[in-house]
């Protein structure tokens, strides 16, 4: 019977899981989490917080998962030290495991930097289930707060916060909010529906320092901006962006760039050891080389690459690349791959824009292959772009029809559209 | 021959390109059977939300095709999926969608390498094809007039 241990009980733990258990019904499979229900959705905090979801809607698995896939779910507790030699983890009260296969699916953690009030009674992050029970905890005596970083998680948090009836402030040290994912238009496309909610959006600066309150009593009580103005909040929430947990493989043989180095089989360099999710650096079929990219539906997927083949099923991960699909205040929007080139001019750009809808569509090429799209307001054929851009097809003679309300599948060259319905 | 597994058969959809007129009946089915009142007028002009066909009529002149969820056996939309909602039923190997679940943050939409799954705005879920859960044959399959849709039975 093979040992596995798993830490980590997120998307990752989660996908390995299921992937050993499909192979192999009778190994023993033991998860460790520091959370203490790890099965839930860290997309939904921000749901959770607007309250459009409660926690039991925000279960991504049951609560009967750990049970009905017959794992060791050693929940609430930490893993602290990995003996690479002896193969044995050990745990936060000094207990050690065993395991033949070892998979590490820590994730990232949010980035807080130092900063003057740091430590006051409202600051939060917004990535944990208990960011969001300490936040909600506030709201009742919460007027306003300031939401520093406008990535993905610092947009999501300033919708649940204005949906709850608090005054929002969302401040991003670059230009443009969302500036990782989406190119300009797009990006003033989405602050004009935040404003619109009722977000007051600050770019090119961030916060200097937190102020309390005036009586002292340790709470949050404003923010002081590079510029020097102050803003009243009583809550701050620091979302900047998230880091590698990499702790338990620091000054260990484990080949660790900014996170840890895997094959397409999500193997470590170290035998029978694994890594997925935020804390490794996986492949991307857009780079053709391994990169972070720290999001649910790729941590799952290299769970699941890493469980099959922990259990002895070989299977390759097809990679991932900075893809995200947003849906703040209702404005649909996917972009994938390259939307904001550095040299533009080695590119070919097709746009489509109708403010008044609104959509806003468009695609880079390069050397007639999709590198990158955004699809905004209409986005139901966004799939099937990304499919030709993950497969690197050319699409010299089907360039006219891709922003044209008729492409689809039809429109594909008849041996791609051939290959597609043989496949089942 | 029907194949068995457990209870359940495994139904599939297949598209003969050929045979496809681009008459869009398919979509028109396809709606009236997903709403409330099962009745093409209520169905096109009083129900709120619309109801939302899950098959979608592609046009490129001479080709034309019927496109729905195809039942990936990789199932790039269950892997994607935030919450949970998207599931594969082992037994049937039917890709299954539960609207309590879903969020509608589209992120299948954005993995799915047909452009099956449709964007509900309106309920802010997303919608694709379940076969016709109370028909023997999907309503999508027994109206085609030119017969370029048929429902197979197939292995698991």
């Amino acid at each position: 019977m093979t040992k596995y241990v798993i830490i980590g009980g997120s998307a990752g733990g989660i996908g390995a899981v299921e992937a050993i258990r499909e192979v192999d019904p009778v190994g023993t499979v033991t998860v460790i989490s520091e959370e203490k229900v790890p099965q839930y959705s860290r997309p939904m905090i921000s749901e959770y917080v607007s309250k459009e979801a409660t926690l039991n809607s925000m279960k991504y698995r049951g609560d009967q998962f750990w049970k009905n896939n017959n794992v060791q779910a050693l929940t609430g507790r930490a893993a602290t030290k990995i003996d690479f030699t002896k193969k044995q983890v050990e745990l936060d009260g000094g207990d050690k495991i065993s395991y033949e296969k070892l998979l590490i699916a820590t994730g990232g953690k949010p980035f807080v930097p130092r900063m003057e009030g740091g430590e006051k009674d409202g600051v939060f992050t917004f990535t944990e289930l208990s960011s969001a029970e300490g936040i909600e905890a506030k709201l009742e005596h919460s007027k306003s707060a300031v939401v520093i970083g406008g990535g993905l998680i610092g947009v999501s948090a300033s919708e649940a916060l204005v949906k709850r009836g608090i005054k929002v402030t969302l401040v991003e040290l670059k230009d443009n909010i969302l500036n990782l994912i989406l190119d300009k238009t797009a990006s003033d496309m989405a602050e004009k529906v935040l404003t619109e909610a009722g977000v007051t959006v600050i770019t090119g600066q961030t916060v200097q320092r937190i102020l309390g309150k005036k009586d002292n009593d340790g709470s949050v009580g404003g923010v002081v901006m590079t510029d020097g103005k102050q803003i009243p909040c009583d809550l701050v929430v620091v979302a900047i962006g998230v880091i590698p947990r990499t702790e338990l493989v620091k000054e260990t043989p484990v080949k660790l760039n900014r996170g840890i180095v895997v094959d397409r089989f999500m193997r470590t360099n170290i035998p029978d050891v694994y890594a997925c999710g935020d804390v490794a650096e996986a492949h991307d079929f857009l780079i053709n080389g391994n990169r972070l990219l720290p999001l649910w539906p790729l941590a799952h997927m290299g769970g699941r690459v890493a469980g099959y083949n922990m259990a002895g099923k070989k299977a390759e991960y097809a990679g991932g690349t900075v893809m995200s699909s947003l849906k703040y205040f209702d404005l649909l929007t996917i972009a994938v791959g390259t939307v904001n080139p550095k040299e533009l001019d080695d590119y070919e750009v097709l746009v489509e824009l109708k403010p008044e809808k609104p959509v806003y569509k468009k695609i880079l090429l390069k050397d007639n292959v999709i590198v990158g799209f955004i699809f905004l307001g209409e986005i139901e054929k966004a799939g099937i772009l990304l499919r030709l851009l993950k497969n690197h097809v050319d699409v010299s003679t089907i360039k006219e029809e891709l922003l044209s309300d008729d492409f689809g599948i039809v429109t594909l060259p008849e041996q791609l559209r051939q290959e597609m319905f043989v496949v089942n | 021959m029907p194949t068995n597994h457990g209870n359940k058969t495994m139904k599939r959809v297949s598209i003969k390109e050929e045979a496809c007129i681009g008459c869009g009946l398919c979509q028109v089915y396809c709606t009236v059977e997903h709403s409330k009142s099962k009745d093409p007028i209520k169905a096109y002009r009083r129900e709120q939300p619309q109801p939302l066909s899950r098959v979608r009529v592609e046009t490129n002149k001479p080709h034309s095709i019927s496109i729905r969820c195809q039942q990936c056996k990789d199932t790039p939309c269950v892997n994607a999926c935030l919450t949970g909602a998207m599931t594969l039923d082992k037994e049937t190997g039917l890709v299954m969608h539960d609207a309590e679940k879903c969020i509608g943050c589209w992120t299948c939409i954005m993995v799915c390498p047909y452009g099956a799954i449709k964007p509900d705005t309106l309920s802010k879920i997303v919608v694709k094809c379940d076969l016709c859960p109370d028909r023997e044959v999907p309503a999508c399959v027994a109206n085609c007039p030119n017969e370029a849709l048929v429902c197979e039975e197939v292995n698991p």
